[in-house]
C-alpha cells in the first residue's frame, strides 16, 4: 500500500526552512506573550504558588522537560526488542 | 420512580443488540453497512423521547430488575455512547467485516445496557456481554500476537465481571438490595465491586490489559474498543463511588505515569492508548472529587473525551490504512500527501491539549477547578503536570512523528472518504463544543455555574501549552528528545507475561509429573494386578485349566475322609 518515493517529489511547506524558523519565532513570541501578560491579568488564586510570576508557564516548560528526560532515562530499564514478547 | 415506556418506543439495548443480530444473517453488504449506521442513528433521536425514571423492571427472586433506568446521568453517558456509534460505523463503513459489523453494534448496545442498568445484577450481565462481544474485535486483528493479547484481555475482563458478580451477592447479603446506588467503600462486597469498576477503568497496575490489547485490533476495531469499555466503568464509578477520596489519588496517579511510557512509546496507537489510561485519569479524580463542579467535569470530559481521543485513533487509523504502519520511527512527511488527515489529527491534538476553542477546554478545567477549589495542592499540581504531559504526547508527539518529523518518503493517498467524513464530523463537534459549550452544559448532570472563558483560565492555559511547545521545541533542536525506536517497553503486564507465565507453566509442568507419576505408580500396581488375575485365570491358567473327573473324585474322597476324622475326634 505504501509507495516510497523519492524524498524531493512532493515540496512540503516545511521543506523551506523559512517556514520551520518563522513557526519557530513564533512560538517563541508567543511565549514571550503570554509572560508579560502575567503581570497584567490578576489570576484570582486557590494556591499561593499560583502567585509566582509566570506560574502555569514555567512549571509546564520545565516539567515537560523533566518528563523528557526522566522517559529517556527509563529507556535504559524498560526498553526491549520489538519481538520480546514474541520469543 | 417506576414509569411507561411511550409506546412504539424500543429500548435502547434491545435494538443494538437485534441490530448486531441482523448484520450477523444479512449477506447484503451495503444492508449490513446501512443497518450500522442507522441502528444508532435511530436510538440517538429516540433518547431522548424517553421518559426520566425507571421502566422495564421484572421480578426476579422476590427483587426487582431495572433494565432502564433514565436520569440526566445516563443520559449523557448514552448519548455519548450512540454518537460514537454512528461515527464509528462512518468510519469503517469500508473496512469492517461482518463478524465485526455485527460487534460494531453488539459491543456499544451491552455498553449502553449497563449505562441504563438499575441493578447490580443487570449491570453485572452488560458488564459481561462487552467483555465477550469486544473480544471479537481483538480477534479480527487475526494476527497471532492479536489471539493471545485477546486470551489475555478476556481472562482480564471476564474475572472483572465475575469480582462484580461476587461483590454483588455479598453486597445484597449486607444491605438487603441489589440496587445500583451510591456506596460506601469499606466492606468486602464494595471493595470487591471497586476492584471489578478499577480492572475495567484501568486503575495503575491494573492498567496493562488496555495497551496490550487495543492495539492489536483493526483500523476500526480498536478505535470502536477505545471508546466503551473504559468510559462504561467509568460510569460505574459515577454511579457507585462518587466522592470517595481514594479516587483522587487513584486517578492523579493515573494521569501522570502513563505519559513517561507515551514519551518513548513507538506504536502510535499504543501511545493513544497511555493517553486514554491518562485521560481516564481525569474523569477518575473528578468522581473522587465528589462536587457538583466536578461530577459535571467528569460527565462532560467523557463526553468531549470520545470525540477527540476517537478522532486522534481515527487519524491514525487513516495512517495505518495508508502506510501499513503506525510506528513513529517509521513515518514522517505524510502532511504532504495526507493533508487532510493532518488537519483533523491537529483539530484532535488541539482538542484533546485543552487548547481554548477547542472541546477539552471547556470540561477538562472543571476538573482541574474542582480540585483547586478544596484546596488539594499536592494531586492539583500532578493533573497540572498531566495536562501538559497530554500536550506532550498527543497534542504534539502524535502529529509530529506521524504527519511532520523527518521525510520517511512515503507518497500516500489521503484517507477514504467515509474515514474523511467521520473525521470531519468529530473535528465539527471538537471546536463547535469548545466555541459553544452551552448545549453540552445543559446535558450535564447538575446545573452547571461554570464559566470557562475567563481572562486568567484562558491565559494560563496558553502559557501552560506554549511553555510545554517551546520544551518541545528546545530539546528536539538541541537533540535530547529521545528518537523514535524499534522497541517493547516493559510495563507492569511484564509480571504476568514472563514471570508470570513461567510460574504458571512451571506449575502445569509440575502437576503434569506428578500426574504421570501418580499414573506410573497406580497403573504397575493395576498391572500386576491384574496379570495375577490373568495368570489364574486365563486360558492358560491353573484355575481354568481343564481337570480329569477321576482327579475331582480323588480330592472329593479326601475331603469326605477328613471330614469323617473331624467328626470322630
Amino acid at each position: 500500500m505504501s509507495e516510497h518515493g523519492p524524498k524531493d517529489d512532493v515540496k512540503g511547506i516545511f521543506d523551506n526552512p523559512r517556514n520551520v524558523n518563522l513557526l519557530k519565532y513564533s512560538l517563541y513570541a508567543s511565549c514571550l506573550l503570554v509572560a508579560i501578560a502575567d503581570f497584567f491579568v490578576d489570576g484570582h488564586p486557590y494556591f499561593d504558588i499560583e502567585k509566582f510570576p509566570v506560574f502555569y508557564g514555567l512549571y509546564g516548560g520545565i516539567m515537560c522537560a523533566a518528563l523528557v528526560i526522566a522517559a529517556k532515562w527509563m529507556r535504559i530499564i524498560v526498553m526491549r526488542d520489538e519481538d520480546y514478547y514474541d520469543r | 420512580m417506576t414509569v411507561d415506556l411511550p409506546f412504539g418506543t424500543v429500548p435502547p439495548v434491545l435494538l443494538f443488540l437485534l441490530g448486531g443480530l441482523l448484520i450477523a444473517v444479512t449477506p447484503n453488504a451495503f444492508l449490513r453497512r446501512l443497518i450500522l449506521v442507522v441502528v444508532p442513528v435511530y436510538g440517538l433521536v429516540q433518547l431522548f423521547a424517553l421518559p426520566m425514571g425507571s421502566s422495564l423492571e421484572f421480578d426476579f427472586f422476590g427483587e426487582t430488575l431495572t433494565l432502564l433506568r433514565v436520569d440526566k446521568t445516563s443520559i449523557i453517558f448514552a448519548t455519548i455512547f450512540h454518537l460514537a456509534a454512528v461515527l464509528a460505523a462512518v468510519y469503517g463503513w469500508a473496512n469492517l467485516d461482518r463478524m465485526q459489523q455485527s460487534v460494531a453494534l453488539l459491543y456499544p448496545g451491552s455498553a449502553i445496557g449497563a449505562v441504563f442498568a438499575g441493578d447490580l445484577i443487570t449491570l453485572f450481565v452488560f458488564w459481561e456481554m462487552a467483555a465477550v462481544t469486544s473480544v471479537f474485535l481483538i480477534l479480527a486483528g487475526s494476527t497471532v500476537r492479536a489471539s493471545k493479547a485477546a486470551i489475555r484481555y478476556l481472562v482480564i475482563q471476564v474475572g472483572s465481571g465475575v469480582l462484580l458478580l461476587f461483590g454483588a451477592i455479598l453486597y445484597f447479603q449486607e444491605t438487603g438490595s441489589i440496587a445500583f446506588e451510591k456506596m460506601e467503600l469499606g466492606s468486602i462486597a464494595t471493595i470487591a465491586i471497586f476492584l471489578a469498576f478499577g480492572i475495567k477503568s484501568a486503575f495503575p497496575l491494573l492498567h496493562n490489559w488496555l495497551q496490550d490489547s487495543y492495539p492489536e485490533s483493526t483500523i476500526t476495531g480498536t478505535l470502536i474498543l477505545s471508546i466503551f469499555t473504559t468510559k462504561m466503568a467509568v460510569y460505574a464509578l459515577f454511579r457507585g463511588f462518587p466522592g470517595e477520596q481514594l479516587l483522587i489519588w487513584i486517578g492523579a496517579v493515573m494521569t501522570c505515569f502513563p505519559v513517561f511510557f507515551a514519551v518513548i512509546e513507538n506504536d502510535l496507537r499504543r501511545v493513544l492508548c497511555y493517553s486514554l489510561n491518562n485521560q481516564v485519569g481525569f474523569m477518575v479524580v473528578g468522581i473522587g472529587i465528589g462536587t457538583p463542579l466536578a461530577l459535571n467535569g467528569t460527565a462532560s470530559y467523557v463526553f468531549c473525551n470520545i470525540i477527540f481521543e476517537g478522532l486522534l485513533f481515527m487519524s491514525m487509523g487513516a495512517v495505518l490504512l495508508r502506510t501499513g504502519t503506525v510506528k513513529g520511527s517509521e513515518l514522517g512527511g505524510l502532511y504532504k500527501t495526507m493533508p487532510l488527515t493532518t488537519f483533523y489529527c491537529i483539530i484532535g491534538a488541539a482538542s484533546i491539549s485543552a487548547f481554548p476553542l477547542f472541546a477539552g477546554f471547556v470540561s477538562k478545567g472543571m476538573i482541574i477547578d474542582g480540585l483547586a477549589k478544596e484546596h488539594m495542592l499536592i494531586p492539583w499540581l500532578m493533573l497540572v503536570f498531566a495536562a501538559a504531559g497530554v500536550f506532550h504526547h498527543s497534542g504534539i508527539k502524535i502529529p509530529y512523528f506521524a504527519f511532520f518529523a523527518h521525510d520517511s518518503g512515503r507518497r500516500v493517498k489521503d484517507a477514504p472518504l467515509s474515514m474523511q467524513i467521520a473525521m470531519a464530523l468529530s473535528a465539527i463537534l471538537c471546536v463547535a463544543i469548545g466555541t459553544f459549550p452551552d448545549p453540552l452544559y445543559a446535558l450535564l448532570p447538575y446545573p452547571v455555574d461554570y464559566v470557562p472563558y475567563t481572562a486568567p483560565h484562558v491565559l494560563h492555559q496558553l502559557q501552560l501549552l506554549l511553555f510545554s511547545a517551546l520544551a518541545f521545541t528546545l530539546l528536539t533542536i538541541s537533540g535530547i528528545y529521545p528518537p523514535e525506536l524499534r522497541s517493547t517497553n516493559l510495563d507492569f503486564d511484564w509480571f504476568y507475561r514472563k514471570p508470570g507465565a513461567a510460574l504458571v507453566r512451571g506449575v502445569v509442568t509440575g502437576i503434569a509429573a506428578i500426574n504421570g507419576a501418580m499414573t506410573n505408580f497406580v497403573g504397575r500396581r493395576i498391572e500386576g494386578a491384574l496379570r495375577s488375575l490373568y495368570a489364574l485365570h486365563g486360558p492358560e491358567g491353573r484355575l481354568a485349566r481343564t481337570w480329569p473327573s477321576g482327579f475331582m473324585a480323588m480330592w472329593i474322597a479326601i475331603l469326605l475322609t477328613l471330614a469323617l476324622l473331624v467328626n470322630y475326634l
